[in-house]
């Protein structure tokens, strides 16, 4: 195995969700255009995260990186080896190495299994006898994400959201995995619990080698974990780059209009500050404008931006730095 | 928004503030002993105002909203204080009572659309439903006012959405449809337990916007849960900040984030990063883990996690309950060091480790 490359390269990924039409027209199916083409690689103990719209096909690229939904094309490479088409059945391993943290504290856990049996599952389910035995490793588990080892034997419900999303955690580290694709990992978290998970999250990947790929809405912490940054829009990569170039020399219009739109927690910072807000039609997966996806709100769009699609290439001076705009901000 | 104006028998003829919680103590009988999740609340919030409640997950804020809302009808939990809407008390009211109240003044935006959203219907039913459960109209005109509140917001194409299960939405669409289905009767009470956590934030914008709107088209009152300071600062025109089922700090939103006076406070804002700032290496959480909500320190709560209770004399954080008193200005804070001393710490000791 080569350290040098890439953990997970992701190349020309797509998955269309089946929909059924109104009316007459029932039965054509139209396709939601989830994830239409997205390609990226994530380096060895790296933090990369993707940002963007709700609904522009994140958790769908998270699932099918997990092989928790099969692609409709498009390849997905773990250490080299393609998983998008591997059977059910062969991807015992796979669940192993790759762990996923979900978005909804609330869907994910098992409401008739106690705390001690969802933490510990992973154990069962791939029959692994951790030293000093499952009970105690499930309890240091407990501790190490902020709950008390007396949880041990309670139910879901009697937790808030956030000790619950520390509930998913837990389990997640369970395995000790290779790779944790964590989708809206901290934002159930108040900021205390968030800042120890996130010091835990770094932790971990120093001491075992984590790679990370996260998906969060919270822009400050994006900055704060990631290596870099890719950011989506409706189905595609609009814009990738290392984080501070991504966070001071934004080039896409979308990625400009997201980050003039953070909350900032400062009163007086409420007047001061110039927001880009965004006008114009919200466009549907279903049927995506043609040319340049975003140009139905861009203020920037021109006559090309309504029939050619920009391609995603390096932009500026920093090297990796990929935006898709035929007219790229310039700061 | 909606054409429907919800009439109510008793019009609201009530002076002062239209949400008044006083005393306010939830506890659940558990196998393990009491949980006390609200222990002693007390806050208010007029009309055309919002309130934000921020604190530490599990310090009482939803159960806290729940309770407004009469949601907690288990068996095992206990209610007592008093929480007035529009001059009228709902501890103790009949259930018909609280669920009419229910549509037609208050409407909650839950932390968690899921469980919010019956599985086995579509979208657009459950708007539908919740619609016409309180306002008499035709199915065919709640099912255009269903897509007319997708669309507001910022559902795209709602008409051909309106149809979809919950599954087939995203995160942050479910979030969208839900505050879809509470804004749809014009609540005069608007909570939102986390409204935007699952949104990115243009869309997030998008929806504060949209809550902004609804209150000075209808002069709501809104409170809004949230663990994102950022959101509060920008809409909240007064904050509690909660801490083990009690209030540690209460305030107008320039006089938290201006001179935030608890050290708990203190310790949430050194704990985000700061979008406003250069990044850091690591963030500065709160040391120790949260109190157990059965068997919740003596004193002052916070107590077990405090850096400052060595600068209180005697053994007072340990022993004595801090109530929240006005350190000034109506600024309320729970803590046994003096005003000036507090003020002192955060001049010299807290903001410029924040900067
Ligand atoms: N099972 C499904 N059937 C049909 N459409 C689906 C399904 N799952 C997701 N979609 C659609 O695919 C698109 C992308 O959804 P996805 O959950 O990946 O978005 P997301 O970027 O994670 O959004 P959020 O930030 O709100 O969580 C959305 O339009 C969603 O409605
Ligand atoms: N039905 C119940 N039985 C026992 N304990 C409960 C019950 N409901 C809530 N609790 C407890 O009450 C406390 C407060 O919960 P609540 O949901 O209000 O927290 P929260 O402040 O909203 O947290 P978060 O920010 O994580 O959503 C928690 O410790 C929770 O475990
Ligand atoms: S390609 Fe055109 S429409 Fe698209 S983001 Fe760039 S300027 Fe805007
Ligand atoms: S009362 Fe004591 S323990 Fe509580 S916050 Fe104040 S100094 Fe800290
Ligand atoms: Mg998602
Ligand atoms: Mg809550």
């Amino acid at each position: 195995m080569n350290d040098a490359a890439p953990l997970l390269e992701v190349e020309d990924l797509v998955k269309h969700f089946p929909v059924k039409g109104r009316g007459l027209l029932q039965r054509a199916t139209q396709a939601v255009q989830a994830v239409d083409g997205v390609s990226f690689s994530v380096r060895r103990g790296e933090t990369f995260s993707i940002v963007g719209e709700s609904g522009c096909g994140k958790s769908t690229t998270a699932r099918l990186v997990t092989r928790l939904l099969a692609p409709t094309s498009g390849t997905v490479r773990l250490d080299g080896k393609d998983i998008s088409t591997l059977p059910e059945r062969q991807l015992r391993p796979l669940r192993r190495d790759v762990q996923m943290i979900f978005q909804d504290p609330y869907s994910s856990l098992n409401p008739r299994h106690t705390v001690g049996k969802i933490v510990g599952a992973p154990f069962r389910l791939q029959d692994v006898e951790p030293e000093g035995g499952r009970k105690r490793a499930v309890q240091e588990l407990l501790s190490l994400v902020g709950l008390s080892p007396e949880h041990y034997n309670r139910y879901p419900h009697e937790f808030s959201g956030g000790q619950r999303q520390r509930i998913g955690i837990a389990r997640t580290l369970a395995l000790k995995p290779k790779l944790i694709v964590a989708d809206e990992p901290v934002s159930a978290l108040d900021v205390s619990i968030q800042a120890q998970v996130v010091n835990l999250l770094e932790d971990l990947q120093d001491e075992l080698g984590l790679t990370y790929v996260m998906i969060a809405h919270d822009l400050s912490v994006v900055r704060h974990v990631s290596d870099r940054v890719a950011v989506m829009y409706l189905g595609k990569i609009v814009e990738v780059a290392d984080r501070d170039d991504l966070y001071e020399h934004p080039r896409h219009p979308y990625t400009a209009a997201m980050l003039s739109a953070v909350p900032v927690p400062d009163t007086r910072r409420r007047t001061e500050r110039e927001r880009i807000r965004l006008q114009g039609d919200v466009p549907s997966p279903i049927d995506p404008p043609p040319g340049c996806r975003f140009h139905t709100r861009c203020w920037k769009a021109t006559e090309v931006c309504r029939t050619e699609e920009p391609p995603l290439v390096q932009i500026g001076p920093a090297p990796g730095h990929l935006a898709a705009c035929h007219h790229p901000e310039e700061k | 928004m909606s054409l429907m104006t919800p009439t109510s028998p008793e019009a609201s003829r009530h002076t002062g503030p239209y949400l008044q919680v006083e005393d306010l103590r939830v506890h659940f009988e558990t196998d393990d002993g009491t949980v006390k999740s609200v222990d002693g609340l007390s806050f208010a919030v007029e009309k055309g105002k919002t309130l934000g409640i921020v604190g530490e997950s599990g310090s009482g804020k939803s159960v806290t909203s729940m309770a407004v809302m009469g949601l907690h009808t288990s068996k095992n939990a206990r209610i007592s204080g008093s929480i007035k809407v529009d001059g009228q008390e709902l501890v103790g009211a009949p259930i018909d009572v609280v669920r009419r109240l229910r549509g037609q003044k208050m409407a909650m935006i839950f932390q968690d659309p899921l469980s919010a959203m019956h599985p086995y219907y579509t979208v657009g039913n459950q708007i539908v439903e919740a619609y016409r459960i309180h306002n008499d109209v035709s199915k065919k005109a709640a099912r255009a006012h269903a897509i007319d509140m997708l669309d507001r917001v910022g559902i795209p194409s709602p008409r051909d959405r309106v149809d979809a299960y919950p599954h087939q939405f995203s995160g942050g669409m479910r979030q969208r449809a839900m505050i879809a289905m509470a804004l749809s009767c014009d609540p005069s009470l608007l909570i939102a337990d986390e409204p935007t956590t699952a949104l990115d934030v243009t869309v997030q914008a998008q929806i504060l916007d949209l809550i902004r709107d609804l209150q000075r088209e209808f002069h709501s009152a809104v409170v809004i849960i949230t663990h994102d300071l950022g959101v509060v600062a920008e809409l909240a025109d007064d904050i509690v900040v909660m801490y083990a089922g009690r209030k540690a700090e209460h305030g107008s939103a320039e006089q938290l984030f201006g001179e935030p006076q608890h050290p708990y406070a203190w310790g949430l804002l050194g704990s985000m990063p700061r979008f406003d700032r250069p990044p850091t290496e690591r963030l500065l959480p709160i040391k120790g883990t949260p109190p157990s909500l059965i068997n919740v320190p003596e004193g002052c709560a916070f107590n077990p996690r405090c850096e400052f209770s060595s600068r209180v004399p005697g053994e007072r954080c340990v022993t004595d309950r801090p109530e929240a008193l006005d350190a000034g200005g109506g600024h309320r804070v729970a803590c046994h060091l003096p005003t000036a001393q507090r003020r002192q710490i955060w001049a010299d000791e807290i903001a410029p480790r924040l900067a």
